[in-house]
């Protein structure tokens, strides 16, 4: 599990920031830090693996202490275990793929779990090849695998996925739930992606003017999950049209784009590229999925 | 023709690179990934060889090691050493002069690469020595070989700071290049052309090596 309170003066391009975060996540879970770009998710990732240094505070994973800023405790990287997914995947360019798996084997260890990863990550077949000459799929790939032959106690992603396209991060995404079910892994993830966060985490917590807030469940999070039963659509404006007495709102939701048509009244002040909610209130909406159906359009 | 003065350039220039190399990769570390506050100091003194007229480097170090100085007579009387007007002299000479021709190519090399590859390596449990030998060397290929060609080169082109430690003794010291103004100072036309010819076509071949290095086989010789 990871335990952790630190505070950190973060210097951003909007001013400084002060991050004072209390985080506990349960061992063989998967939390999401959702926030704006500049919130600090990448610092806080980077403080739990030893890239950072906290101001003070204390990082326990699994009851053993990586940073205690009181008895000047601070392990460097290496004797952390910990895997950590880069955004730019960082795999050596001078080494193969399956080099790039061997390299994290300490000695002595027993070489099969490379086996094993090449198996389940299924890149049996590229592992001659160099990282250049990868997709970013594949990249992705490589880089969990290599970040898992040292069995980490904790994963850390810094959207990971925020790179491929649709189709390739569903196929991941799997890839990952099931890997993080077969190591018993802790996962700590950051991400933008609503749909992304709604399959893969347990828990989401928001990082906002430094506080991260208590862990929900993505579905809570979200506002998806509601008593009646009623129907919310949250997304984004990215047009609007008026069509007879109403208004039709163009919306970008989960990766799809949304037509709906809704009263003026309540349009009233809201502009294209604003985050809106929409629900229905004795109205009977009228949604189309443009991208996946386009032929329903009429 | 004398080849002396040739044999002599060539392993001064090899025994150079070699020591220059083992001291520039730590500098160059240090001045591509420090944060101190003192790195611009240092990197200052690093470069300070590209500006300074050879003679000056010449005559500190000549004061340096003057067995009439203090420092100087310490190494004499202690370690049986005197460095001026001896190879081990040029050696000293031709490593500060040619100092920046190799820091600064593996600096910049350092620099380049991302430094993720760095913090990647030491997230998966290595060293700092591990992850400067198997990962950060290897992927600056590039950069290291033009930092040797360019110290190589640079040191078959000395005259001046040899001339000042080392002085003009005919198989000690005489390199080369005092070798040409010896000939010249003769009259000896031939035998200056001979040299002149020779470090020429050799500077030629290194440099060119660098630039096509830098432009379309690059990608050949680094895949």
């Amino acid at each position: 599990m990871i335990a952790l309170d630190i505070t950190k003066k973060l210097d951003s391009p909007t001013g400084t920031l002060v991050l004072d975060i209390q985080l506990n996540v349960e061992k063989g879970r998967i939390l999401t830090i959702y926030g704006v770009s500049g919130a600090g998710k990448t610092s806080l990732l980077r403080m739990i693996a030893g890239l950072m240094t906290p101001d003070s505070g204390s990082i326990q994973i699994n009851n053993d202490t990586w940073f205690d800023s009181a008895s000047r405790t601070n392990l460097a990287p290496r004797h952390r275990k910990v895997g950590f997914i880069f955004q730019d995947y960082a795999l050596f360019p001078n080494m193969t793929v399956l080099q790039n798996l061997q390299y994290p084997l300490e000695k002595g260890q027993d070489s099969s779990i490379v086996r094993d990863l090449l198996d389940v990550m299924e890149i049996q077949e590229l592992q001659d090849r160099k990282p250049a000459t990868l997709s970013g799929g594949q990249k992705q790939r490589v880089a969990l695998a290599r970040a898992l032959v040292n069995r980490p106690e904790i994963l850390l992603l810094d959207e990971p996925l925020s790179a491929l396209d649709a189709s390739m991060r569903t196929k991941l995404q799997d890839y990952l739930v099931r890997i993080q079910k077969a190591f018993g892994l802790t996962l700590l993830l950051v991400s933008h992606d609503v749909g992304e966060i709604i399959r893969l985490s347990h828990s989401v917590s928001m990082l906002e003017n430094g506080v991260l807030t208590p862990p929900e469940s993505p579905h809570a999070f979200f506002h998806t999950d509601n008593e009646r039963g009623k129907f919310v659509l949250q997304g984004e404006v990215m047009r609007i049209d008026m069509q007879d007495q109403q208004v039709a709102v163009t919306l970008l939701t989960g990766g799809a784009l949304l037509k709906i048509l809704v009263m003026e009244n309540d349009m009233v002040g809201i502009k294209t590229g604003d985050k809106i909610a929409i629900t229905a209130e004795g109205l009977k909406p009228v949604a189309y999925d443009i991208v996946r159906s386009p032929g329903l359009r009429s | 023709m004398d080849w002396d003065p040739l044999i002599l350039t060539f392993k001064l220039a090899l025994v150079t690179t070699v020591l220059l190399f083992v001291i520039a990769v730590p500098v160059a570390y240090w001045l591509a990934y420090s944060t101190s506050r003192v790195r611009p100091v240092i990197e200052t003194l690093v470069s300070m060889p590209l500006v300074l007229p050879p003679t000056v480097v010449g005559f500190y170090l000549l004061v340096t090691f003057s067995p009439g100085n203090f420092f100087g007579l310490w190494l004499e009387e202690w370690l049986g050493l005197r460095i001026i007007f001896s190879f081990s002299g040029l050696l000293i000479a031709s490593i500060i002069y040619s100092f920046p021709f190799m820091v600064q190519p593996i600096q910049a090399g350092f620099s380049s690469l991302p430094v993720s590859l760095k913090e990647a390596s030491g997230v998966l449990g290595k060293s700092r020595w591990t992850t400067l030998i198997h990962i950060l060397l290897p992927n600056i290929k590039p950069a290291i070989l033009t930092g040797c060609i360019l110290s190589f080169a640079h040191t078959v082109g000395e005259f001046g700071v040899v001339l000042m430690i080392g002085g003009n003794i005919p198989g000690r010291t005489k390199v080369a290049s005092i070798a040409i103004y010896d000939e010249v100072e003769a009259l000896n036309y031939s035998a200056a052309n001979a040299y002149s010819l020779i470090l020429f076509l050799i500077a030629f071949a290194l440099l060119l090596t660098v630039y096509s290095m830098k432009g379309r086989n690059y990608k050949k010789l680094f895949p």
